[in-house]
């Protein structure tokens, strides 16, 4: 960190890609011996920034320079030979092979012209202890959960002559002992003078273990600032820029949603008792009524997607129960979910949610016409009147309803989604991360309409990362960790510390 | 105790095919007198040569998690050249055997480029090799062409006397060499893990930095040399060149391989496991043949059965398997951040 | 430019271009294609050739348009056909005297029925069991022949019933009976996927499955019925197939009909990645074939080698679908509009 010179110097970096500028004159520098975190909200660019360090992808203009001199990796294989790697947070291994493999594969021991299986495992075994790990490197690496994934993943990387490590959100499956014994390992590789680049989502890891930060926002460079010059408020504001103030003054006009609740308790719409399934979620209990937004709070990985596609019949639960307006459901598929009054947005708008080739119509229109059946089509006008109904009361930017769905914005996209879905008249809306990559007026927007629908007597279950959002928007909170629910929050109660030392206490 | 389990894990499915050849031979042995003999085993081998060839190279193909279905079209168009350039042009069998298996390497790449380079479906490139070789056929010849050569047919007559008045032709060596072959690289080289990587995770493959555009095209190289000399060895018995031989060989050599124990999705399987998914093929077929009423087309019918039972056992394991761990697979998170 | 980018922007667009030079090809080059005689009532010529001799390639293709619309794929077609054929004989089979052994109209039932079937059993493996619907339907494409051989003993068997020859033979106002099949067949598609939302989902099945479940679209059930209808359409074009020569041959009927199907799915302009599917289209590419091989016998190229031609086709749809292609091409010429 003393060095004069960085290790690493990206500048004035640009990518785009077809309808999005990802990075626009992005300078980034890291130096030797330091652990550098990169932060930034979703969307901000960080993993696009560390895709054209480790040469997934081509700047469109700007240099690298590593050690002073100009690189351009064409490929993760050529950003690795110069001494760039990385660790990504889906864990980038082939869980078919050995442990040993994984660690070694592409630059196995050779003997004779063979691979010498006997030197690999014992050099296996022997990076592993570096990270005080003992286990069975012969054994198949699908065996092993993914926090050892992660270590291995890191051993594979330890083993060559890497001068620059990058790790991609590394922690967002780990427990707080993994989360230190990982730390313990970081913090040995920086003395040891190897420059580390964080990525994580986590503001106590940032502060805990990096020396420097770097923000990003929306694709652009906010500064570059020392760990413990920069107070966390600031690095929040910086991270979110207008975003908080501007959110806070639009919810003002609006009352919040815990008040609606009260109005129109009494009808219970969805009671879940016990609800669960080994190795996804631990038995659970939800109590929603008609206009309530039930709040799931919780860190990556805590169980929050997992109960929504319980809820959703998705995953089917192995045991408990739920009630659906008071009566008995069987909720064993989408489809039956859907039949008993129950929508759901996925978070992976992408793959589980657009149908990008279709129009928005038929994108509107198709989970209602899928209730109804095949064999009663919604006649051409109906459809139309439905889908312009939705376009003008979400607000989805569109020209035609007859424009393809893949050319929205993403905050269109999960406006149609919402659209989708309320075409059926659900009782029940499940949002998971209806905010997420989309931009900040259309975070507001979809906020906007969950505080409607909840006037309008809907209830909502909520889940989002940003905390914040879910305060706002709720009018009671699930506090998840590891897969179990911890804590129900309502009132006074729904503030953000309260949230983080619930999951912290875990109760 | 997890070491003990591994263990099973991985060669369970050779162990049940294994079982399967032993199972069926054994019944073939206990139902017709004169099936339980040293030289019908050593039959086993000779009858099914070229499909070992075929099954070694087929199965590094799937392993790598793709298909490939021009190989029976490829390993007539071998025949077809061999005896054309044999009978017809008179070329020397030094030069002709290396002609037509560069041609065969030729063909892989050209399939290898297509998928790798422009990232088509397999299926789709060697649907259209399997037809693009059968109308070279017909473009080299449409009647069969008849080796006439010393060399072919000293290959075709000669038997290498083992113990007990057993014997064997020289293309069982042949494809015993290219099955040991292909169980050395596919355990022991750096191309042959780099194919299990890349049906294990292709795109971690990528990021891990292996050259996984290199050794897709290689594959398909591989299993092209495999289908010429397979070509080859078929013309050893045959001593003929016709184009419609190997029609319907792709499913045969698919089949073996999946008996074996290959998972069709990649990742896993094992040049080995397909040597005895051969012999179980060569045994129904022998048993057929035994039995005497059934006709010979009982055969395809039998393995397409097979298959269907193995890629049930496949994904039953498979469902087992990721039941046991499931803390581990679940897709709990690792949804891809796009950020 | 608008007009040209909206007609170029048509589906139907490009099949049509192809085949009309194919067509236009023929008129310069092909003495007499275009004539057309009237004989014994009946129309005769090149072209009269391509519809009645294309029949079963069109019906193969209107499965198959379905098929591949939800991203799968059903190479089990010519086997099935052949299994149709082999059945069909079987029951009608009959002495010189051209009696049937069992009434014609039920052996067809019964034929198309066994075929349908078979289609069901791929659509269980695709949709059920969760195989790969080249795995799947490679079981049948030479199970299925061998079944189809089983069906006659291995050996060629011939019809005398007289008025079967019509399915494959007739003529209907001077018009191929085949031909009709096709356009009542192709008219009842068109209806049930468009008039129903059963082509919606389809098409979503095929962009995105997951997301089809999620919406709440049975897609395992629409899976299966794809199949299973391919498997009829099958049947069909076995019936034509075994009419038109009056006998079964298991080992020949229908053999490369799979790739001639997939064929003329793509050259309509029906994606080999699933979604939005173009029925006429389908049709086009199934004539453009026609023509192709048409045109090639009047060349007098043996039909065989008509394969090198139809793969060489086969490589350039999928290199023009193959975005990564797209932008290579576009790159070389510096244009970045090819891209898109």
């Amino acid at each position: 960190m003393s060095d004069s010179a960085p290790i690493v110097e990206m500048k004035k970096i640009n990518k785009s890609f077809p309808g999005v500028k990802a990075l626009s004159d992005v300078d980034f520098r890291l130096f030797r011996g330091e652990v550098h975190a990169l932060m930034g909200q979703n969307g901000a660019g960080k993993s696009t920034l560390v895709k054209v360090l480790t040469g997934v992808y081509k700047q469109d203009s700007g240099t690298m320079l590593l050690n002073g001199k100009p690189i351009r990796p064409d490929s993760p294989l050529a950003a690795q030979k110069i001494g760039v790697n990385t660790v990504y947070q889906e864990v980038n291994l082939c869980l078919n092979l050995s442990v040993s493999e994984n660690i070694f594969i592409g630059k196995e021991p050779m003997r004779f012209g063979k691979i010498d299986w006997k030197t690999m495992n014992r050099n296996a075994e022997e990076v592993l202890k570096r990270l005080n790990l003992e286990l069975d490197v012969t054994g198949s690496l699908s065996n092993y959960s993914i926090a050892v994934q992660q270590m291995v993943a890191i051993a594979r990387v330890l083993d060559s002559s890497a001068k620059v490590l990058i790790l991609d959100e590394p922690t967002s499956s780990l427990d707080e002992g993994e989360v230190n014994q990982l730390f313990n390992v970081i913090r040995k590789l920086r003395d040891e003078g190897l420059a580390i680049l964080f990525i994580t989502h986590f503001l106590d890891q940032t502060y805990q273990i990096s020396d420097r930060i770097t923000i990003l926002k929306n694709g652009s460079f906010v500064g570059e600032y020392k760990t413990d010059e920069l107070p966390k408020l600031e690095l929040v504001t910086k991270m979110l820029g207008k975003e908080l103030s501007e959110f806070s003054y639009s919810n003002k006009g609006g009352e919040p949603a815990g008040v609606s609740q009260g109005k129109l308790e009494g009808k219970a719409t969805l009671q879940v008792k016990k609800l669960g399934l080994r190795g996804s979620v631990a038995p659970f209990d939800i109590d929603l009524y008609e206009g309530d937004v039930l709040g799931l709070a919780g860190l990556l990985g805590s169980g929050r997607t997992e109960i929504a596609r319980l809820l959703f019949g998705i995953d089917n639960a192995d045991q408990g129960e739920i009630r659906i307006r008071g009566k008995n459901a069987t909720i064993s598929s989408p489809r039956s979910a859907m039949m008993a009054g129950i929508g759901f947005c996925s978070e992976d708008r992408k793959n589980e949610g657009i149908f990008s080739e279709l129009s928005i119509k038929e994108n509107i229109i198709l989970a209602l016409q899928a209730r109804k059946g095949v064999f009663r089509y919604l006649p051409s006008k109906k459809r139309s009147e439905i889908a312009d109904e939705f376009i003008r009361s979400l607000g989805i930017k569109t020209p035609s309803a007859n424009n393809e769905a893949g050319q929205l914005s993403g905050g269109n996209q999960q406006k149609v989604m919402l659209a989708r879905w309320l075409a059926t008249d659900p009782k029940i809306l499940i949002l998971d991360e209806p905010t997420r990559g989309i931009d900040v007026g259309a975070k507001l927007e979809i906020m906007e309409q969950i505080l409607n629908l909840s006037r309008r007597g809907l209830s909502v279950i909520f889940i989002s990362s940003e905390f914040e959002e879910v305060i706002r928007c709720s009018s009671k909170i699930a506090v998840l960790k590891d897969k179990v629910k911890v804590a129900e929050l309502r009132g006074d109660d729904m503030t953000e510390s309260r949230i983080m030392r619930t999951i912290a206490e875990g109760k | 105790m997890k070491k003990k389990s591994l263990i099973t894990q991985r060669s369970l499915s050779l162990f049940v095919t294994l079982g399967l050849f032993v199972v069926m031979f054994g019944a073939g042995s206990l139902s017709f007198i004169g099936f339980f003999t040293l030289q019908n085993f050593l039959n086993l081998f000779m009858n099914t040569t070229y499909l070992m060839i075929l099954g070694v190279g087929m199965t590094f193909v799937i392993i790598s998690g793709g298909i490939d279905l021009s190989v029976g079209s490829l390993l007539s168009l071998a025949t077809m050249v061999a005896s054309s350039l044999l009978t017809k042009s008179h070329w020397n069998p030094s030069l002709v055997i290396p002609t037509v298996l560069a041609m065969g390497i030729a063909f892989g790449l050209f399939q290898g480029f297509l998928i790798q380079k422009f990232n088509l479906q397999p299926f789709i490139i060697t649907l259209a090799g399997l037809y693009l070789g059968r109308g070279l056929c017909y473009v080299v010849s449409i009647d069969t062409i008849a080796i006439d050569n010393r060399f072919w047919h000293h290959m075709a007559n000669v038997q290498i006397n083992l113990f007990a008045n057993s014997y064997i032709s020289p293309s069982v060596i042949i494809a015993v060499l290219v099955v040991i072959a292909g169980i050395f690289v596919s355990r022991s080289t750096k191309f042959g893990r780099t194919v299990f990587a890349i049906g294990g995770n292709e795109q971690s493959a990528v990021l891990m930095g292996l050259p996984v555009a290199r050794t897709k095209m290689f594959i398909y190289m591989v299993s092209g040399f495999c289908s010429a000399l397979a070509g080859i060895v078929f013309t050893f018995t045959t001593l003929s060149g016709y184009s419609l031989n190997g029609v319907g060989m792709e499913l045969d050599t698919i089949a073996t391989v999946v008996i074996g124990g290959t998972l069709l999705t990649g990742g896993m399987g094992s040049v080995l496991g397909t040597m005895f998914g051969v012999l179980v093929y060569g045994t129904i077929q022998v048993l057929i043949v035994f039995q005497g009423t059934l006709n010979s087309w009982w055969t395809r019918i039998t393995i397409g059965f097979l298959v269907f039972v193995f890629v049930l056992l496949q994904r039953a394991l498979r469902a087992r398997k990721s039941g046991t761990s499931s803390a581990t697979q679940s897709r709990a998170e690792p949804l891809p951040r796009r950020s | 430019m608008a007009w040209w980018k909206r007609l170029t922007g048509k589906k139907l667009f490009w099949p049509l271009v192809a085949l009309a030079l194919l067509l236009a090809f023929n008129l310069f080059f092909t003495p007499h294609f275009f004539q057309i005689q009237i004989k014994q009532g009946h129309l005769y010529g090149n072209v009269i050739d391509i519809l009645k001799n294309g029949s079963p390639i069109m019906l193969l293709a209107i499965g198959m348009t379905l098929v591949i619309a939800t991203k799968g794929i059903d190479i089990s077609v010519g086997s099935v056909a052949a299994i149709s054929a082999g059945v069909v004989a079987m029951l009608i089979g009959g002495d010189l005297q051209g009696i049937p052994k069992h009434p014609i109209f039920e052996s067809i039932v019964l034929a198309v029925l066994v075929c349908t079937v078979a289609g069901l059993w791929n659509g269980m493996l695709v949709s059920r069991i969760g195989m790969q619907p080249i795995i799947a339907t490679l079981i049948l494409f030479v199970a299925g022949r061998g079944i189809a051989m089983v069906t006659t003993n291995a050996m060629v068997v011939w019809l005398y019933a007289k008025p079967f020859a019509i399915i494959g033979q007739g003529y209907v106002f001077g018009l191929p009976f085949s031909l009709y099949m096709v356009v009542v067949l192709l008219l009842m598609t068109l209806f049930v996927t468009r008039r129903t939302a059963l082509g919606l989902f389809i098409e979503a099945v095929g962009i995105n499955p997951t997301a089809a479940r999620f919406a709440g679209i049975n897609a395992k059930n629409i899976i299966l019925l794809v199949y299973a209808f391919s498997g009829f359409c099958a049947g069909i074009a076995g019936l034509i197939v075994c009419s038109n020569v009056m006998s079964a041959d298991g080992n020949n009927a229908g053999v490369g009909y799979e790739l001639d199907a997939i064929l003329a799915v793509v050259l309509g302009g029906t994606s080999l990645n699933g979604g939005k599917f173009n029925l006429l289209g389908s049709i086009v590419g199934a004539l453009i074939i026609e023509t192709l091989t048409v045109t090639i016998y009047a060349f007098n190229v043996p039909p065989e080698i008509a394969q090198v031609v139809k793969a060489v086709v086969v490589y350039i749809i999928s290199l023009l679908q193959s975005s990564k292609f797209r932008s290579s091409v576009a790159n070389m010429f510096g244009r970045r509009e090819l891209a898109a």
